[in-house]
Formats: structure tokens, sequence, C-alpha cells
């Protein structure tokens, strides 16, 4: 349902305001204004990469911390990916509130607070990972599954839409995407045997305009991938902000996990489209093509990774149209982002769970026995943290677990609404050790049971590993890189790291205090290059010291 | 549509009780009278609200329920004003009195009501009309040159979309008329010369030692350093013009009307 502002019409006879708007021609060429930071993985190609120069491999130990924004409403570990336009920052605090800030100096000029239901149960955190942009107007989704278009000049709220029924366990954790006249979210909630779906909502008004189902219904094709009623409550929520290709005019989408978790049995069949990437038509939410990395998943590997766009040049001199995508299932994909085409998939990882990937990309499963370790576990291999691709060195880099693994036992798992519908427990491989929670503490005695954690650049032309950061405690963070080869990266222990993209050296560091769960960004202001990235529940920003 | 609420008049106040509990009859020392404490216009709004959401189980006079008069006396279950909200919010538990929604200017306006219900002469109290004020708003009284409304309006002035949930009828009334009076101190004017002699006038969003954050004429969020100031001023005079002379008493009744449909969706 959707409902405007006001009943009593207004007539608008007054200008414009004088600020520049971010068009979507904006949004098209972001990678163009790296002075910005206009979407959640920085353009559309979702590379997380800054062509800005002003800090190098050589001066990046002369960072300096500029200023430091405080959530105030929670504990919450920040996941938001703040979003810079032209000097202004808009960021979110947990859960759903939207502060504009000073970017130069982290003072606030507005706040919108907007208190969720106390019916919603987002599964893993009241979290939220940001806003996104068009003209002059924000949108952000509530883990209540409302979706709220806010005033960027005045924070004041112009339309909700409900975008779904909160109490049965659908939530909005994601920064939407805008694509054209359209805002797009995908459905969190695959803990809860929601049907996950993605969907479409006019930005002026918040009238839906289509909605995918990711789980297809009676009649469409991928239906018969589930038996009986189990499509109704088979997850595949798509809780991770997707990517857009204006030349093939695409939206490409990861989907997570079916439900019951950790019961494959329960719901034979592949069980589309789950653990998938999906390509839709912005238009009207058609499906182009689907890829599906993990069928019939018995691991929880969700597959809402972000998926990364890249031209790359073939051998013959022509330019392949790429989608790289870091699975949590542990392989490294390259498919057609054009047609879906598998092209190659290679582990970053030492795994179990399956032996490889037949030539159309299907695992090849290898089950462990009962009461033997899967690796990667429950956790996967990477999650949600966003990767970056560098056009400069042509690296792929993203933040991996090693040795994490988990012995799964399936139990049979019955559907109530609003309830976990999770179908087991994951056991850590060392019986009765710790694992490492959603919210780190300050002492980490977790790492033999639980695995480390690494950056990993890894070359698309042949899925190989070229270097590893390695990290005692396993890692949430995105990554970042810049035009001058300089990788920024954190991690659970609160180290935040800069890194030379070509080789992974370490060139510099800092400890920040609170694990680092959102992926760093960079702009600048009359000059000034910043990085940002926040740190337990708080925003750090970094720049040059002003004499050097 | 215009509406006016007539009420009838008592010759002897009585403070009325917000039903429920209040005594049948009152002794006549404990009378009290409150006309003069509260604004004509929230006890105008209060009129229309009860009429809307209470006078259908307490009547037009407030005496409809058997044991209870509004009319007669002292409250059992509440001595102040924060009490009488806490009762019409939160309803009496046990009683047929339910927990009522409403925003701060409809509750100000509604204990303003209660409080004055004996004592007001309320015969000739007109509440305006929200349809013709919002032709006044849009047109005579330009008040969207500044203000804004939803998606519509300047930004310069207060956004004043849900206005008539946080302010109540008497501040909105009184800024109509005297908006330096009712002009609050987040809504100061900051006038700011930079050392090459820019300058810059906005409204005040945030201040700490160092910086201060506006939004300025051209409706852009500025942060200005005030060490790079060489002047700094926080104006205490509001930018709004007095409608005393330019709108009648019953446009700015109109007015006020269509402010109060004001009420956003927080």
């Amino acid at each position: 349902m959707t409902r405007t502002l006001f009943t009593l019409g207004l007539v608008a006879w007054f200008a414009q305001p004088l600020v520049a708007q971010v068009t979507f021609e904006r949004l098209l060429n972001a990678a163009d204004e790296p002075q910005n930071w206009l979407t959640y993985s920085g353009n559309y190609d979702s590379n997380r990469h800054t062509a800005l120069e002003q800090i190098t491999t050589e001066n990046v130990d002369s960072l300096e911390l500029q200023w430091v924004f405080q959530q105030t409403q929670s504990l919450q570990v920040f996941q938001t990916t703040p979003l810079v336009v032209d000097g202004i920052m808009y960021l979110t605090e947990a859960p759903n509130t939207v502060v504009a800030l000073d970017a130069a100096r982290g003072r606030v000029f507005w706040r919108y607070e907007y208190t969720p239901s106390n019916l919603s149960r987002p599964c893993c955190g009241r979290v939220n990972r940001g806003v996104a942009i068009l003209g002059d107007t924000l949108f952000m989704g509530t883990i209540d599954a409302k979706l709220i278009a806010i005033d960027a000049i005045s924070g004041e709220p112009i339309w909700q839409t409900d975008v779904a029924d909160p109490e049965a366990g659908y939530a909005l954790t994601l920064s939407p995407l805008i694509v054209k006249d359209k805002v797009i979210v995908g459905i969190a909630g695959g803990e809860y045997g929601i049907r996950g779906f993605i969907s479409a909502y006019d930005v002026n008004t918040g009238e839906e305009a289509w909605k995918f189902y990711t789980i297809p219904g009676p009649g469409e094709p991928g239906h018969e991938t589930w038996q009986d009623d189990d499509w109704m409550y088979g997850g595949a929520s798509a809780w991770i902000t997707g990517s857009y290709d204006p030349d093939t005019d695409l939206v490409y989408w990861g989907i997570g996990n079916p439900g019951p978790d950790w019961n494959p049995e329960q719901r034979p069949g592949d069980n589309l489209y789950s653990d998938s990437v999906v390509a839709l038509d912005p238009d009207t939410g058609e499906l182009e093509w689907y890829f599906q990395f993990t069928p019939n998943d018995p691991y929880d590997y969700d597959s809402v990774q972000v998926p990364v766009l890249i031209d790359y040049p073939a051998q013959d001199g022509s330019m392949l149209k790429l989608m790289l995508f870091g699975n949590r299932n542990g392989f490294f994909y390259i498919l057609d982002r054009a047609t879906g085409r598998f092209i190659n998939g290679e582990p970053y990882i030492d795994l179990n769970w399956a032996e490889g990937l037949d030539d159309a990309g299907r695992p090849i499963f290898t089950p462990q026995p009962p009461g033997t370790t899967t690796y990667p576990g429950v956790q996967g291999g990477t999650n949600w943290y966003s990767p970056s691709y560098s056009p400069s060195t042509r690296l792929f880099y993203m933040s991996t677990w090693e040795n994490n693994g988990s012995n799964f036992e399936a139990q049979e798992a019955e559907y109530e609404p609003g309830r976990t519908f999770l179908g087991g427990r994951p056991a850590p491989p060392v019986p009765g050790a710790v694992l490492p929670n959603l919210a780190r503490g300050p002492i980490n005695t977790w790492t033999e049971s639980a695995g480390t954690g690494a950056v990993k650049a890894l070359d698309p032309a042949t899925g190989e590993e070229r270097w590893k950061f390695p990290m005692t405690d396993v890692t949430t963070s995105g990554i970042l890189t810049t035009a001058t080869d300089v990788l920024f990266t954190g991690g659970r222990e609160g180290y935040f790291h800069a890194l030379d993209a070509g080789t992974g050296d370490l060139l510099w560091r800092t400890t920040l205090g609170g694990m680092i769960a959102n992926g760093p960004i960079s702009y600048s202001i009359d000059g000034r290059q910043y990085v940002a990235a926040a740190s337990g529940t708080g925003l750090f920003v970094f720049a040059l010291r002003e004499n050097d | 549509m215009r509406r006016t609420l007539q009420l009838p008049t008592f010759g002897i106040s009585i403070v009325t009780a917000l039903g429920l509990l209040a005594l049948a009859t009152t002794p006549l020392d404990s009378q009290q009278t409150h006309a003069g404490e509260y604004a004509q216009a929230d006890i105008t709004y209060g009129m229309q609200v009860y009429g809307e959401t209470c006078v259908g189980c307490h009547g037009p006079d407030g005496d409809a329920i058997v044991g209870v008069n509004f009319r007669t006396g002292q409250f059992r279950n509440a001595s102040s004003d924060p009490d009488l909200m806490d009762i019409i919010e939160n309803g009496i538990p046990d009683t047929a009195m339910p927990p009522g929604n409403y925003n701060t200017s409809e509750l100000t306006a509604l204990v303003a009501y209660l409080r004055t219900m004996g004592d007001i002469d309320s015969s000739n109290v007109n509440i305006g009309d929200a349809a013709r004020g919002e032709t006044l708003y849009q047109g005579k009284g330009d008040c969207a040159s500044c203000h804004r409304v939803g998606p519509e309006g300047s930004r310069i002035a207060p956004n004043l979309s849900n206005i008539g949930a946080i302010r109540s009828a008497g501040s909105l009334a009184e800024s109509l008329v005297d908006p330096t009076a009712a002009m609050l101190p987040l809504n100061r004017t900051v006038r700011a010369v930079t050392q090459d002699g820019t300058l810059h006038i906005g409204r005040r969003l945030n201040e700490d030692t160092y910086t201060v954050q506006i939004i300025n004429e051209d409706e852009r969020l500025l942060s200005l350093v005030k060490d790079d100031l060489r002047e700094y001023t926080i104006l205490t005079t509001s930018a709004m013009p007095s409608f005393a002379e330019s709108l009648t008493e019953q446009e700015r009744a109109d007015v006020l009307a269509f402010l109060l449909t004001l009420k956003g969706m927080r």
C-alpha cells in the first residue's frame, strides 16, 4: 500500500532549488565524478574503485584522522555505506535514521529518524546499509519493510510505501538501487520462510512498478524445481544491492539461500532462483537470464554478494562483458553478463563440499559424512562484504574466510509465519568451541575453530590468486581500490589497512577500535581526498596531512 | 468546509473534568477559573478535536455519561495538565475511557478546551475554514515562497508538512500575528560574512564552537567555519512578515485551520 504525505493537493509554482540534482545521467557516469560517491558500490559496475589520485602508495602513511561521526541511536555495528554528493554526506544510523553531514567536517545538517515497528524481526541485526539518491530525494529501506523517500535538503519525508509484512519476517536492510525512474530493492528474511522478491517503485510516488519473485510461482518456468508447497516458504532473499549495465540494460542481483536453510531433503529440487544471480529488465522486472551457483543448497551459501561488472580485453582484441562473482560457496565465478553463460569458476579457498564445477558451472557435490566438517562452513568463504575491481591492476579483490568449517546436521523444520525456519544447526568443527558472533568482542579465542580472514587478489583471466593479505580473525569488511593502486580494507579486529593493490604489501594501518563491517569509500572536497570507513558505531574519515 | 463551533455559555465557571471519574457535584469552593491561561486558538482547536473524538461518548456539554460531568469541577485522576494529557493518551484502565492517538497539537488543544470549557464565551468562536486557508496559503499569504509542504514550496523557512501535529494552535496563531515573538530558537536566521566579503544568510540548522550549518536563500546546505568569518550574527527577529494587517482575522483563522490539517507522516 502506498500513501502520499498529504491529502491536500498543492500546486508547485516555485522554481526548483539551485543545488545540482543527482540525475540518472550522473548516476550512469558516476565514475567520471570521483569527488562524489553516488551509489552503494560507487557506480553501476559496483567495482568500488575511485579515480582519485591524491593518496598514493608513497604518501598513504601520512593519512590523518579528520573527523569522527558517532552513531547515537544504536549500538549496532555500522554497516552503512555513506553517499557523498557535492560536499554533503548522507548516511544511515541503525536502525533507520538518515543523517546529512558536512563531508569535510562531519557536522550535521539534519537527521530524519524513522522508528520501525516493533513487529520487525530482521534475522541478523537491526542494521541498514545506506540510502540511494535521485534528484534531491533519498530513498531508504527499513527493517519493518517500508521504503521511504526523504528530501535530501530538508530531511523531511516525502512518501512511504509498504513493501512487505514485517511480522512474517520480511525486512529491508540494503541500500536501494536507482535505475532510470525506479528505485529497486531486494527483500531480506531468508531465515523466516519468506518468499523472496526484488521489486521496483516509482521514484516520485512510491507506487510499485514491478515485483520479481525469486521463487517462481505455479506455471512459471523454474517452479518445477520445487515440490508441493515448498516454494511458498522457500526463502531466496535478495538483501544486498545489485548492479546495472546500461549497455545490456539489465540489473544484476544476487539471491540468497533457500529455506529451511540446512535441510535440503525437505525441499528437493534445485530450488530456483535461490543461490543464483539473476538478470532483470529494469523497466519490467522480467527475467532475462539466471545462473545458479549452488543448487539445492545444504549449507546456507547465500549468493548475496555484489556482482562486479567489468569489460575485459580478450586475446583477439575485443572487449568481453564480464561479471565477476566471488561466491559464498568458495568459488570465484566469471560469467558473460549479456547471456549468463558460465566462463570460468575456480575455488579461492580450500573447500570440500564440491570437487569442482562441470562445464556449465554446476558444482559436483561431495557431501561430507555426518559428524565431519564441511568447508567452507556456514558463514561461507565470503559474504556480503563488498569486493573491488581495479582497472589499473586488472585484479579482483575480495575478503575471505579461510579454514572456516561447520558440521552440518539437518533437522525437519515446520514453517510458522514469523518464526525462524532453519532446518538444523551447524556446529563448529571443534566440539564446544566458540564461533565468531555477528558482534565481535575485544577478545578472540575462536581462530582455531572459526578460521582466519584474508584479502585476496584474484586474476579474472585465470581465476588464480595473485596475492593474499592474511588476518588472524575473520573479516567482515568491504574493499576500496584507488587509481593509485592503494587498497583500503578493514576487519573484525578493528584495524583499518592500506595495502599495495599490486602486491598486497601493508603500507599503513591504524586501529579504529570496533569491527569494520562496511566498505570504505573515497571522495574529495575542494581538491582534498578523503577516505571514510565505519568501525564499531562510528564513521572515521581520513585525509593526508595538510602540509604533505 | 467552513466550520463554526458554538457552545453554551455558563455564568459560573466550573472546571471541566476529563470526565469519566469526575464527581457529579462539586463544592463551589473548589471551583477554578482558567480563562486567560490558555491561547484562544488552542481552546478553539480543542473544541474541534473534542467535537470529532470525544463528543460521541461525552456529549456536547460533557455530561452525557451518567456520573460524569466535565463541568462539575475537579478531576479525580488528574491534577495537572500533564496528568490530563496522560489520561487522554492512555485512557483509564477498567473503565470505558479508551486510549487515544493524539499528536502534541491536539493534546495541547484538548487540555486547553477542557480546562476552560465552562469559562469561555464561545458563542462566536470560529475555527476557520481549511480549504479557504489553503487558498490563502498559496495566494494572498504567499506562504510557500518561504515554507514547504510535502514536495512543494521553498525550504528557506521551516518545513510545515508536520506543523499541525507539532505546534499548538495557539503558537501558530501567534506566529501569524507576531512571528518574532513566536519564533523558536531553532528557526533563527544567521547572517555571516566571510573574510573575502561573501555574505551568507540562512536558517540555522546546527551550530558548534567552531562551525555553523545553515540552509541559505538558494536552498543550499552550507557549513561555515567561524574562523573564516569576519561577521557572524544570529538574528533574533523573524524574517517572516506579520499578517496582522495583511490578512483579516477571519483569513488568519482560515490559514490556521489549514495549518492544523498538516500532520505529515512521521
